[in-house]
C-alpha cells in the first residue's frame, strides 16, 4: 500500500509552542506542520534544544501548543480540557520513556495494567491482554516480579508491553534506547520492527543516526522548525 | 466501582509500606490522640456514672435532712463528761409531717454497737427505723419480714439483717428466728433478712448491707438518745440521725427541698448541725458537670487530633514530593487529576484509619487497666469508640487534601522531568 493511501492518524498544521522566560520568549516550537499516517515509522532528528521533546509531549497531549492546530482522531487537541486531554492520553496514546518509567511499587502485571485502570477496564480480560504482551515482549514468565528486579532491556520491554495494553493510535518513544547498551538496545530496535509489521505506528526521538536509520522516515527539527525529510526506505512499506 | 476502589487501597498500602518507619510514626499520632480520647471519655463516663449511681440510690423523690456533729468548741471539748447535744429532734419531724402531709416521713436514729453472734463479730451501726424506711430506701426482704407497726407499737426486740451483714454473722445456716447480740446486753430476734444493696448508706456512711435494722421504739428504749460515741468517747445527745422525706414524684422534690430549708435554717444555721441533701440536685449538677467534662474532652481531642492530622499532612507533602515522578507517569497514562487526588486521599486515609483502629484497640484496653490499677469505675461507649474512629480518618481526608490537590495540579511534563 502507498503511503498517501493510508489515513492521517495526527497532524500538526503550523504548531508553535514558545515558552516566556521573563522578558524574552523561548520558541521551542516554530511553526510544525507534519502528518502522521496510520503504519509510520517516524524518527524525529535534531541538535539539543532543537525542540525534539516538545514535540513529542504535544503529539503526546501532555502539553498544548501556543498557537496552531493538532488534529487527532479529528479533534484539535489544543481546546480540549485537562480532563479530555488524560482521556486522549488513556485511549490513544502508548508512552515509552528514557528511563523506562515503571511504578516501583508495583509488580509487572500491575504495571501493565496501570492505562486500563484508569479507563475502568481492570478485570480477567486486560489480566489476559497483559499476558499476552508480556509473553509478546518475552516476560512471559516475570508477571510477578517488581521493577528493580529486571534488567534496564527487560524494564524497557515492559514499558513497551505497558504502551500497547491500549491498542495506542501511536507508540511515543523519547530516546528509548537511551540508557541502554548496544546489544540490549539492538533487542528492543527489533521488537519495533515487529510491531511495525503489525502496523503499529511509531514515533521516535533519537540522537542516534543508527536508531534513526531503522525508521522509514527521519524528521530534522533545527531552532523549532521543520529543517528537512530524510527517506531511508521506499515508500511502500508493510506487507 | 467498589473494586476499583479496592485497588486503590491496596495501593495505597502499598506505598505506605515503602516506608514503615515513616507510616508508623505518623499512624501513631493518630493512634495515641484516638486512644487517649476514648481513654478519657470513658474516665468521665465512669465517675459520672458511679455519682448518678450513688445520687440514684440515694433516690430521687427523696430529701433527705441529716445531723451534722458541730465543730467542737475549746469550751464544749473540755469536760469529758459533758454531753455533745445537737442535731435533729422527734419534733422536727413531726412538724415536717404536718408541713409536708403528702410526703412520707421516715425518722432514722444511728448507733453504732458491735453484734455478735456466737464467733462472728463485727462493729456496725444499729438502724433504727419505721416501717416506710424500706419504701424511701428502695429496698426488698430477700428473706422473712420487715419491721411492722406492731413491732413499733410493742418496742419488740426483733432485727432485720442487711444482706451483707447476715452471710457474716451466719454464714452456714438461716438467720431467721436466731438471736444476735448488740452491745454487751441488747438482744434481737432476726425476722427477716433484706435484698443486697449496693452502695446505699445513712449518715454514718456504713452501707444498709452492712447494717441491722431495729424497730425505732426498740432503739430508743434499748439505747436511749443519749449515746456513748465509740470512736471519741464521748456522749452526745442526738434524737434522730436523719429524716428521709420521701415524696410522690420528683416534681414535687423542689418544693419540698425549699419548706425544709426554711423550716430547719433558723433553728440550726448558728450551730450548723444539719444538712439538706437532695439527691435530684445533685444529679443534675453532676449532669451539668458532665457536660462541661465533655466539652473540655472535646477540645482537647480536637487538639490531639490536630496534631496527628498535621503529622499526617506533613508525611504526605513529602510523599507527593518524592513520587513526582510516578504522578506524571500516571498522568501520562490518563490519570485524570480526580484519580490523582483520589489516590493520595485514600493513602493519606488509609494511614489515619489505621491508626484510628490501632488506636481504639488501644483505647479500650487502657480504661481496662485503670479500673484495675486505681479501682476506678471505667465505661466504654459504644458511640464515643465510633466518635472517635470516625473523627480520625476524617482528619486523615482534610489533612490529605491540600497534598492530593498539590498531586494532581502538577505539571505532567514537568513531573516526568523530575528526578
Ligand atoms: N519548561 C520550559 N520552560 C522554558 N523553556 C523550555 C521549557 N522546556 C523546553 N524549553 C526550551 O525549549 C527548547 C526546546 O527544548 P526541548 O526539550 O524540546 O529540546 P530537545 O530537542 O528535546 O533537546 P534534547 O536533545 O537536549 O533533549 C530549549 O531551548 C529549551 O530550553
Ligand atoms: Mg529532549
Amino acid at each position: 500500500m502507498d503511503r498517501s493511501d493510508r489515513p492521517v492518524i495526527a497532524e500538526f498544521v503550523d504548531v508553535h509552542r514558545h515558552y516566556r522566560m521573563g522578558d524574552n520568549v523561548v520558541r521551542a516550537l516554530n511553526g510544525v506542520s507534519v502528518q502522521i499516517r496510520k503504519g509510520d515509522y517516524l524518527a524525529i532528528m535534531g541538535r539539543s534544544g532543537s525542540g525534539k521533546s516538545t514535540m513529542l509531549n504535544i503529539l503526546g497531549c501532555l502539553d498544548r501548543p501556543t498557537s496552531g492546530a493538532y488534529m487527532v482522531g479529528g479533534r484539535d487537541v489544543a481546546r480540549l480540557d485537562d480532563d479530555a486531554l488524560s482521556e486522549v492520553r488513556g485511549r490513544e496514546i502508548g508512552f515509552i520513556f528514557q528511563s523506562f518509567n515503571l511504578i516501583p511499587q508495583l509488580t509487572v502485571l500491575e504495571n501493565l495494567e496501570v492505562p486500563l485502570f484508569y479507563q475502568g477496564r481492570v478485570g480477567p480480560e486486560s489480566r489476559r491482554k497483559a499476558e499476552y504482551l508480556a509473553d509478546r515482549v518475552g516476560l512471559g514468565k516475570r508477571l510477578e516480579h517488581k521493577p528493580l528486579e529486571l534488567s534496564g532491556g527487560q524494564q524497557q520491554r515492559v514499558a513497551i508491553a505497558r504502551a500497547l495494553m491500549n491498542d495506542p493510535l501511536f507508540l511515543l518513544a523519547d530516546e528509548a534506547t537511551g540508557n541502554l547498551d548496544s546489544n540490549t538496545e539492538k533487542e528492543i530496535l527489533d521488537l519495533f520492527d515487529d510491531l511495525r509489521r503489525d502496523e503499529v505506528t511509531i514515533v521516535i526521538v533519537t540522537h542516534n543516526q543508527k536508531v534513526a536509520d531503522r525508521a522509514d522516515r527521519t524528521l530534522w527539527l533545527k531552532d523549532g522548525q521543520v529543517e528537512r525529510f530524510d527517506v531511508n526506505r521506499p515508500a511502500e512499506v508493510a506487507p | 466501582m467498589i473494586r476499583d476502589f479496592g485497588r486503590i487501597v491496596q495501593l495505597g498500602m502499598k506505598s505506605l509500606l515503602l516506608h514503615k518507619l515513616r507510616s508508623s510514626l505518623t499512624t501513631a499520632g493518630i493512634l495515641f490522640g484516638v486512644a487517649s480520647v476514648i481513654a478519657m471519655l470513658a474516665v468521665g463516663e465512669g465517675a459520672s456514672q458511679a455519682a448518678l449511681e450513688q445520687f440514684r440510690d440515694m433516690g430521687v423523690t427523696n430529701v433527705l435532712v441529716r445531723s451534722v456533729k458541730p465543730e467542737e468548741t475549746q469550751q464544749s471539748s473540755s469536760s469529758m463528761w459533758s454531753v455533745l447535744d445537737y442535731g435533729l429532734t422527734y419534733a422536727e419531724a413531726d412538724r415536717i409531717e404536718r408541713l409536708l402531709p403528702r410526703a412520707t416521713v421516715v425518722r432514722v436514729r444511728e448507733v453504732q454497737r458491735g453484734v455478735m453472734r456466737g464467733e462472728a463479730f463485727r462493729v456496725t451501726v444499729v438502724v433504727g427505723t419505721e416501717p416506710s424506711f424500706l419504701l424511701a430506701s428502695n429496698m426488698k426482704v430477700a428473706e422473712g419480714r420487715w419491721l411492722t407497726d406492731l413491732d413499733m407499737l410493742n418496742q419488740e426486740n426483733v432485727c432485720v439483717l442487711g444482706h451483707k451483714l447476715a452471710k457474716l454473722l451466719f454464714p452456714l445456716d438461716n438467720p431467721i428466728d436466731q438471736t444476735i447480740l448488740a452491745g454487751t446486753d441488747d438482744r434481737f430476734r432476726v425476722v427477716g433478712v433484706l435484698q443486697g444493696q449496693g452502695r446505699a448508706a445513712g449518715p454514718s456512711g456504713i452501707t444498709y448491707d452492712e447494717c441491722v435494722f431495729v424497730p425505732m421504739t426498740s432503739s430508743r428504749r434499748r439505747f436511749g438518745d443519749t449515746i456513748r460515741n465509740l470512736s471519741t468517747n464521748r456522749f452526745e445527745l442526738t434524737e434522730l440521725h436523719e429524716i428521709k422525706v420521701h415524696l410522690a414524684g420528683s416534681d414535687e422534690v423542689e418544693n419540698a427541698a425549699m419548706v425544709l430549708r426554711e423550716m430547719l435554717l433558723p433553728m440550726h444555721k448558728v450551730r450548723g448541725d444539719t444538712e439538706i441533701t437532695v439527691p435530684l440536685e445533685l444529679l443534675q449538677q453532676e449532669e451539668a458537670s458532665k457536660r462541661r467534662f465533655n466539652l473540655v474532652l472535646a477540645v482537647i481531642a480536637s487538639i490531639s487530633l490536630l496534631v496527628g492530622g498535621i503529622g499526617i499532612m506533613n508525611v504526605m507533602l513529602a510523599t507527593v514530593t518524592e513520587r513526582t515522578r510516578e504522578i506524571g507517569i500516571r498522568r501520562a497514562l490518563g490519570a485524570k487529576k480526580k484519580h490523582i487526588v483520589q489516590q493520595f486521599l485514600v493513602e493519606a486515609g488509609v494511614l489515619s484509619a489505621l491508626g484510628g483502629a490501632v488506636g481504639v484497640a488501644l483505647g479500650m484496653i487502657v480504661p481496662k487497666v485503670i479500673t484495675e490499677v486505681f479501682e476506678e469505675k471505667t465505661v466504654v461507649l459504644p458511640q464515643h469508640v465510633l466518635l472517635a474512629f470516625c473523627i480520625s480518618a476524617a482528619v486523615g481526608v482534610v489533612f490529605g487534601l491540600y497534598p492530593a490537590w498539590r498531586a494532581a495540579n502538577m505539571d505532567p511534563v514537568e513531573a516526568l522531568r523530575h528526578e
